[in-house]
């Protein structure tokens, strides 16, 4: 055990009745970095990161946080570690607004919300101006802003993304990835799956591939990004060549 | 005012029984609203409350009955659900729903078997039972007090579920269990609190609603417990301001119908009960979500 590592994975299997999801990979998550899974549909990414917060029981294998065995734990324990996740498809509560969404990101938590608010709005001011405003009348990229914000709230040592880029503009894409960034900067640790290889690959300071429900390769983001299986496989070199 | 005190009981008595259905209905609304389920067994609640207050009210006095029969209320109706529908969280919502006619079932039987299936006088409660005179009508207190009970009841329930961490929890729960799972929300605390308010409230229903109408027999529960239905389905399953507002008009109409009764020749009286039906088909065809209905909002 690494007193670096705040997340180790170890042997993990997920299966959905005789489906095989995840086949017993390994990965380490170390503080204070941005780690990426990177893989095409169905590669068992989203598997992956569902049954470290307990959605999903594994079948088999080792999660530690902070050295914690969690495995097969319900959400709402897991979540109590100090450990969240923005779900796919962001998953904002609609009919509460802005403010209830950023509170409920809370909802563990019994102390002053009022400078993780005053924090979240500083990352997010188009939030602040929207703090009364129903969480479903936002616009896409504002509502992953509200995910992300949410998860803050909880002031989590862990973080992890389920492709906050899905189906936004480039432009807005752009902005999550700053954002990721610069939440890392602050200090916290970022557990990133995505489908978008090449933004996520430079955010992370380590990636690994997923292929069917296996991990395939391994480096720092920058490796992985200049590899050429990598490169033909998923940031569309092929199509240049 | 001749007419008044001719037709004002009917009013008064359509208001009341209102407001009767409203605090039944509201157990409907908010389990369908949070679990998807119609809880086939509320309006048996709503029945044993009120036999629990005959045997209660027999051995012990009125002023330790009351606070007894609404705590044992909601001691079975949390019961009901975490033996009957807990265990059946991840099955088909057609398995709940029909653990929940089983539950209904069971409860009538059993009341059946203690009662012997002869109707229990209900014990008259001192000062709400009481003959008062309004506007020169004659009514019991209980039907004046019923609407302003009613609507302090809802005021209150609305406060706790628009501004207190529970309601919130209640509101996000209701919409999506899991992203609420992933927020630290105990989903089945959120589900025992709603099945804890919705037995609440039917347990001070019962109490007023049996104060005007006497006998209790083991499938008393089943017409007030329908019509709460139909009027939380016609003011929007899910909402609680539209089974308020559904279960009074639900109770002025259906007296509105005896109130017409007395000037034409034929006897529609007994068909007072189907007016209320008759209504929510009308309603459902025109707005088939109900009045305050959610609107499907498909964007992700």
């Amino acid at each position: 055990m690494s007193d670096q590592n705040i997340l180790e994975v170890r042997d993990l299997n997920v299966a959905y009745g005789g489906i095989k999801a995840v086949k017993g990979i390994s990965f380490d998550v170390p503080k204070g970095e941005v780690v990426t899974l990177i893989g095409a549909n169905g590669a068992g990414k989203s598997s992956t990161l569902r049954s470290i917060c307990g959605l999903v029981r594994p079948s088999s294998g080792s999660i530690r946080l902070n050295g914690e065995e969690i495995a097969g734990k319900t959400p709402e324990v897991i979540v109590s570690k100090h450990i969240t996740m923005v779900p796919e498809g962001r998953r904002v509560f609609a009919d509460l607004t802005v403010l209830e969404n950023l509170k409920i990101g809370a909802y563990l938590r019994k102390d002053a919300l009022d400078d993780d608010l005053a924090w979240v709005y500083d990352l997010f001011p188009r939030l602040k101006e929207r703090s009364w405003q129903l969480a479903g009348t936002l616009s896409g990229g504002e509502q992953q802003m509200l995910a992300i914000g949410r998860a803050l709230m909880s002031r989590p040592d862990l973080i992890m993304m389920d492709e906050p880029s899905l189906g936004l503009a480039p432009i807005v894409v752009q902005g999550v990835f700053d954002i990721i960034r610069e939440i890392n900067r602050q200090g916290k640790t970022i557990l990133l799956v995505e489908q978008n290889a090449n933004m996520a690959l430079h955010a992370a300071h380590h990636g690994y591939v997923m292929e069917v429900g296996t991990i395939t390769m391994s480096g720092t983001g920058r490796e992985l990004a200049d590899d050429e299986s990598v490169k033909a496989a998923y940031l569309g070199k092929s199509r240049k060549a | 005012m001749d007419w008044l005190s001719k037709n004002l009981p009917f009013l008064l008595a359509g208001i009341s029984v209102g407001g009767q259905y409203a605090l039944i209905a509201i157990g409907y609304t908010m389990v369908y609203g949070i679990l998807r389920l119609i809880n086939f067994a509320h309006g048996d609640i709503f029945m044993v409350a009120g036999l629990m207050m005959v045997y209660l009210s027999a051995s012990l006095p009125i002023y330790i009955s009351i606070p007894l029969v609404i705590i044992l209320t909601v001691i079975i109706g949390f019961t009901v659900e975490r033996v009957a529908y807990k265990p059946l969280r991840s099955a088909p919502r057609m398995s709940v729903m029909i653990s929940a006619i089983g539950v209904s079932y069971l409860l009538q039987n059993l009341a059946l078997y203690i009662t012997g299936g002869l109707a229990q006088q209900y014990p008259a409660i001192p000062w709400i039972s009481d003959q008062i005179t309004v506007f020169g009508a004659s009514t019991k207190r209980v039907t004046v007090i019923t609407p302003f009970l009613t609507i302090f009841l809802v005021i209150i329930l609305v406060l706790l579920i628009k501004k207190t961490k529970i309601g919130m929890a209640m509101r996000a729960a209701s919409k999506d269990f899991e992203t609420s799972q992933l927020m630290g929300i105990k989903i089945n605390n959120v589900i025992s609190m709603t099945f804890i308010i919705g037995s609440f409230l039917a347990a001070v229903g019962s109490l007023l609603f049996f104060s005007n109408y006497t006998g209790v027999t083991p499938t008393i529960g089943t017409m007030p417990g329908l019509k709460a239905f139909v009027a939380a389905v016609f003011g929007g399953i899910g909402s609680i301001p539209g089974a308020v507002v559904g279960a009074f008009i639900i109770g002025i109409c259906e007296n509105l119908v005896m109130m017409a009764n007395q000037y034409i020749s034929i006897d529609i009286s007994n068909f007072k009960d189907a007016f209320a039906f008759l209504l929510l088909i009308i309603i459902l065809f025109f707005k088939p979500t109900g009045l305050f209905g959610e609107k499907q909002t498909d964007k992700v």
